[in-house]
């Protein structure tokens, strides 16, 4: 499994990866019940997987469904592994790796998007640049006094990286993220 | 697996109304459970006060939820249904997670019921409190808190489901004493599952036709079968007899897979594996073709994944998609039930294929040439017992009888698989993921419950024996006459042989220097005792053993610092196997290379 041999002289055979980590985003439908995002995390853990995001919400309520985001990454392998191993929780609908269907539809990527709200405190030509700049980014006022604003921005995730960054030297004191919803372009669903 | 639900007595919707405790027993008697294993307290009284007042569903009582669990696993690997355990909260629940966790690794049914502590007080470190579902989350296929009186009998009804179908597994159902005494409404189990849980049994036809054109044309195949057959079903271990037959192939199976194709058929290579046969791992290095069947590609089995079968095309018939690819990459994944894709090949295979076992007439020269090199031999002894020769006597003593053999984990647990003839499914039970020392005594025990008739031997190691012997106690009370048959060399056996190839031979508390006497032990709880450490006395002994209508203890007094080989030594390939007779101290010694010892 392109894997080379690191002897270690006990009773397993430790094999070294080679392939290279890549970014996956999963789509999971589960059944909204108590428990079941912990087993889905559980698993994460349990099995040494990355988590770089994940977001949660029902999102049909009549059949108690509830679509869990997750991005991830690993070795192809383990991405395969990562889906077949939610599969088998009982409470979970469907896996989709977000990615391959991009992938495989000739996109480069599924829509992302998350939200953040970002809490900027600071008076004169900081002030006035903040402001300038959240305008730049489409990012919206939600609250503010004289002393401070909250904003409510929205984009790729790259996008917020990079608004945080630029807020901080203006008096960044707080920000909230609710981690990534994607899905895939196209009339298709799920 | 097939789920065992028997109707619904017609007469249930007049009594529909019930307790907690009332719906836990109707439930298991819907289920078609005939005995549980289990230890009463605090938070399942009402359960118990229901089970008294029924005759029905047989409790068996133990001296430890360790017990239960493993007895639980022993029972549905002899019968094929779910095991039923029943435990109380906090500790009862925390004794069960190592039987929990034996049958997630091995793919056995058990079904746990446990206490817990009234709703009102989950959360508050009540006595006797403890997270179970929490705690069993990752040890088991799923659990259940129920919180509901009136969601209890569907709950129950869907954990034996979940336990049974698929690839079996255990299930906790976890509930409040509140709920026990509650009452709500009974409802009989359905057929209709959740949406969410659809298990595969169907194979896919076109993966089965290319299995068969792999197959068809290979000139060194090998059918690599494991628990999963066993798991499929009685039918499934048939099926693959009939497969191997046809196709006149080479087989060789795990540890847990052993007794679907038996030992006594031409086409049998024995175990594979770390302590497999010299000619099966010599088979699946050096195969064209490996058929896989309801195995997982253990570490054991591979040794090192780089060298392992390196130019054969594989086909993997698993029912867990998981377990494809995962440790193996495969060329023709089948995903389903073993027994299904079993008939669909058996079919397809007789209309299609032309067999040509001339074709392999090479490949079992070769065959022949690797089965000579004999690599279970040992040295035979006059003064001492040799742990192979007593494995060798109690098999060549009991062949002809009804017999059921547990392990604990360890040498002997490998010298059983080796020198005894399995000769059908469900008819060994050891612990083979986990490597659960303390395993086989309480399995034997409920082995012997669902064959009270049958000579169930649990085929143990000093050291091992000790983790779970209060169960003999167990097995007094409920006249189970399970054999206990110790290899007793005073070392944990295993550890020992691994400090010995690893670690300079220091025996670093391996040794059992203060051993009972296990014949005064027998005798202590009211079983019978024999010693013999004889090799001429050997066979009378096991004789004696045999014919005692009760539980014996058996102080089989064996050579003290045998290894178990053939062995595939860390970091190196089925092709590169330690065989006995060419395992000279300095061998033994320099078994693993200098570079993989620097890194232990």
């Amino acid at each position: 499994m392109n894997a080379q041999l690191q002897p270690t002289g006990s009773a397993y055979f430790i094999t070294k990866e080679t392939e290279a980590a890549q970014t996956h985003t999963l789509a999971v439908l589960v059944d909204n019940e108590p428990g079941v995002l912990a087993r889905v995390i559980g698993l994460f853990s349990g099995r040494g997987y990355n988590i770089d995001s994940l977001t949660v919400s029902e999102t049909e309520h009549e059949r108690h469904l509830s679509r869990i985001t997750i991005v991830t990454r690993g070795t192809g392998h383990v991405l395969e592994q990562i889906k077949h191993q939610l599969e088998r929780i009982v409470p979970v609908h469907r896996v989709v790796d977000l990615s391959v269907v991009a992938d495989e539809r000739g996109h480069d990527r599924p829509m992302e998007r998350e939200l953040a709200l970002v809490k900027v405190r600071g008076q004169g030509d900081d002030r006035v640049e903040a402001l300038r700049l959240a305008d730049a980014f489409r990012a919206q006022v939600i609250d503010a006094n004289t002393e401070h604003f909250i904003f409510e921005i929205t984009g790729r995730v790259s996008k917020i990286e990079q608004f945080i960054a630029i807020m901080k030297p203006l008096g960044l004191v707080e920000v909230c993220r609710t981690g990534v919803a994607a899905m895939n372009r196209g009339p298709e669903g799920m | 697996m097939n789920k065992a639900v028997s109707e619904p007595a017609a007469d249930t919707s007049a009594h529909n109304e019930m307790t907690g405790a009332e719906i836990v027993v109707q439930a298991l008697k819907d289920n078609g459970v005939e005995n549980i294993f289990g230890y009463p307290g605090g938070a399942v009284l009402p359960i118990y006060d229901e089970l008294f007042q029924q005759e029905e569903v047989r409790h068996i009582l133990v001296r430890h939820e360790q017990g239960a669990g493993h007895a639980a696993e022993g029972y549905a690997r002899a019968t094929g249904k779910a095991g039923v355990m029943l435990v109380t909260s906090g500790p009862g629940a925390t004794n069960a997670v190592t039987p929990l966790q034996d049958a997630l690794m091995d793919s056995i049914p058990l079904v746990c019921i446990s206490g817990q502590v009234p709703t009102a007080l989950i959360g508050s470190d009540a006595f006797q409190e403890c997270d179970t579902v929490g705690i069993t989350r990752p040890c088991t296929k799923h659990n259940w808190l129920v919180k509901d009186v009136n969601q209890l009998a569907a709950i129950i009804h869907e954990a034996f489901h979940v336990a049974t179908t698929g690839r079996p597994g255990p299930v906790v159902v976890d509930i409040p004493k509140d709920i026990q005494f509650a009452k709500g409404t009974y409802t009989p189990p359905q057929t209709a599952p959740r949406t969410s849980y659809q298990p595969q049994e169907q194979g896919d036809i076109n993966q089965i036709k290319a299995a068969i054109e792999l197959m068809a044309h290979a000139k060194k195949p090998v059918i690599y079968s494991g628990g999963g057959v066993i798991n499929a079903g009685p039918e499934a271990s048939h099926l693959l007899r009939e497969l191997v037959d046809l196709t006149g192939f080479p087989i060789t199976s795990t540890l847990m897979g052993l007794g679907a194709y038996p030992a006594s058929g031409a086409n049998w290579l024995g175990m594979l594996g770390m302590h497999g046969t010299y000619e099966a791992n010599m088979a699946m290095h050096d195969c064209d073709v490996m058929l896989c069947v309801g195995a997982r590609f253990d570490d054991r089995i591979t040794g090192r994944l780089d060298a392992f079968s390196p130019n054969s095309r594989k086909i993997h018939i698993d029912i867990d998609p998981s377990s494809i690819n995962k440790n193996v990459r495969v060329d023709v994944p089948i995903i389903g039930d073993a027994g299904r894709i079993l008939e669909d090949l058996v079919r397809l295979w007789r209309a299609t294929a032309k067999p040509n076992k001339a074709a392999l007439k090479p490949w079992w020269t070769q065959i022949d040439i690797w089965r000579a090199r004999d690599s279970l031999a040992y040295r035979p002894n006059e003064d001492v017992i040799m742990p192979q020769y007593a494995i060798q006597r109690l098999y060549e003593l009991t062949r002809d009888r009804d017999v059921y053999v547990t392990t604990e984990v360890g040498q002997h647990q490998m010298w059983a698989a080796q020198h005894f003839g399995f000769e059908a499914p469900n008819h060994w039970m050891t612990s083979g993921g986990l490597g659960t020392m303390g395993y086989g005594l309480p399995a034997a025990l409920g082995v012997q419950i669902a064959h009270p008739d049958a000579l169930v031997i649990d085929i143990a190691g000093d050291a091992s024996v000790q983790m779970t012997i209060q169960e003999m106690s167990a097995a007094v009370q409920h006249n189970a006459p399970i054999k206990i048959f110790i290899l007793n060399n005073q070392y944990m056996g295993m550890v020992r042989q691994w400090q010995q190839l690893l670690h300079g031979n220091r025996l670093s508390h391996s040794y059992t220097e203060a051993m009972p006497d296990f014949v005064k032990l027998a005798e202590a709880y009211g079983c019978h005792g024999i010693m013999c450490d004889k090799p001429a006395a050997l066979d009378d002994a096991i004789r004696e053993m045999i014919s005692v209508d009760k539980p014996v203890i058996f102080d089989c007094r064996v050579a003290a610092l045998a290894n178990c080989f053939p062995m595939i030594p860390s970091g190196k390939a089925h092709n590169e196997m330690l065989l006995p007779d060419e395992a000279s101290d300095e061998a033994v010694a320099n078994a693993i290379d200098e570079e993989g010892r620097q890194l232990v």
